[in-house]
């Protein structure tokens, strides 16, 4: 089987892989890394989104090795156990922005990317749009649009500081 | 997912062969609609070709009175590239409604125009701008590209190394789109380059994007929303399913196409 060798989270991984191995089957069966989510399995609803090299993209719809030798960042790596939540997370937890919590991970690995992409400042309209490829069936989006405007804020805050 | 073997080729011509040599091999572009293909079993190649290791696939640039996108030029790349917001802006805009962010990170512009779904953005902006598309063998205008449903000129051992669209002196794109898959329901480009006129439409067609002559020669005479009153398509030949019956989706083409105008002359 080919060797693909990856960074997950900051820790470098190399594994033997059969080729039809995705990245959400590999994150969630070899690593037991099971925030990222399989929700629809067909590339519609976003709970399978991680970071790879910087950018949102759907871990169900990635083959291992399309992205060998990439910089990969899951839920699990936003924030160390005994630290303080991202500010992102934060966010949802402070304007519950999730009720059975399915689409969560997915929701907050793009809500970073949009504020990688569009910046601290982001309107409602704006994040609703960017949102497309994120489904929750539970609710309305009301209080995830506002989770991601207030956590976007926060991470700017924290940048400037910083 | 059928079991398959993997090949990561370095330069085209590694390419080529690999496909010349295994009938039932396939290109690995970006992967977001083969690889869900693959997962439900509706494709089975015995071999993936990834063309990501190959160096100048990617990338955009102004040549003379053209722009040039590498085959791997991701959709996020070329809705964000200043070349492309300052010269065909419509193209721009394209690329960025075609499926959602993460999609567009990953999908690329050769993918999209060798698989020629029929409802796909990118044949539309093809055709609607009277692109080239440039292979390892030769270069394909786009009138003779788009052959029918998911079926191009494309040889056997034949890869998209770039795609030239031509600067268009206007140019506007709308699309409908499914809610659910994001594709188009109805998608139609029209642009404006000296006389030549193109109204390109896809998501409608039975054998994929085609042009309209009618609506051509109604804004040659005046490139304005207006000219098209009172034009309508036949929904004889188009699609119809449970998203939308043909007669619908004619109708849409009359409506995309006055907005794509308006968009252009804005």
């Amino acid at each position: 089987m080919p060797a693909v060798s990856l960074t997950v989270n900051g820790n470098a991984v190399t594994a033997d892989v059969d080729p039809r191995t995705l990245l959400v089957e590999f994150l969630r069966e070899h690593l037991r890394l099971t925030g990222t989510h399989i929700g629809c399995d067909t590339s519609q609803c976003g709970a399978c989104v991680v970071h790879v090299n910087g950018k949102a993209l759907k871990s169900c719809t990635t083959l291992m090795l399309q992205i060998d030798g990439a910089d990969v960042t899951t839920i699990e790596g936003l924030a160390a156990p005994d630290e303080p939540l991202h500010p992102m997370q934060e966010a949802f937890r402070e304007h519950h922005g999730l009720q059975c919590g399915y689409c969560t991970p997915g929701m907050i690995m793009s809500a970073i990317d949009i504020v990688n992409r569009k910046g601290f400042d982001l309107e409602d309209r704006l994040i609703r749009e960017e949102l497309e490829g994120n489904i929750c069936r539970c609710t309305g989006y009301h209080n995830i649009v506002k989770a991601i405007a207030s956590g976007a804020a926060a991470m700017g805050g924290k940048k400037a500081a910083a | 997912m059928y079991a398959f073997k993997f090949h990561r080729p370095e330069t085209v011509r590694q390419a080529s062969n690999l496909l010349a040599k295994n009938e039932d091999a396939k290109i690995l572009a970006g992967g977001h609609t083969l690889v869900p293909t693959m997962k439900l079993r509706l494709a089975s190649p015995s071999d993936l070709i990834d063309l990501s290791q190959i160096e100048g696939l990617t990338g955009i640039e102004l040549k003379g009175r053209s722009i040039s996108i590498g085959a791997m030029t991701r959709h996020f790349e070329v809705a964000n590239s200043p070349i492309v917001q300052e010269n065909v802006p419509a193209l721009a805009h394209l690329a960025g409604v075609i499926g959602d962010p993460a999609v567009r990170h990953r999908g690329t512009i050769g993918g999209s125009v060798a698989n020629n779904d029929p409802t796909a953005d990118y044949p539309a902006g093809c055709l609607g701008t009277g692109a080239t598309i440039v292979t390892n063998k030769r270069k394909i205008k786009a009138d003779d590209f788009f052959v029918g449903m998911f079926e191009t000129a494309l040889e056997t051992d034949e890869i998209i190394v770039r795609v030239m669209f031509p600067l268009v002196n206007k140019a506007g794109y709308e699309k409908f789109r499914n809610q659910a898959s994001r594709y188009a329901l109805v998608g139609v480009f029209v642009s404006k380059r000296g006389s030549d006129i193109r109204v390109a439409v896809t998501g409608a067609g039975g054998s994929g994007v085609f042009r309209v002559t009618a609506f051509e020669e109604a804004l040659k005479k005046r490139f304005s929303p207006k000219s098209l009153d009172g034009l309508t398509v036949s929904p004889d030949g188009l699609n119809g399913d449970i998203h939308g019956s043909a007669e619908y989706r004619a109708h849409l083409i009359g409506v995309m196409a006055k907005r794509a105008v308006a968009r252009a002359t804005a």
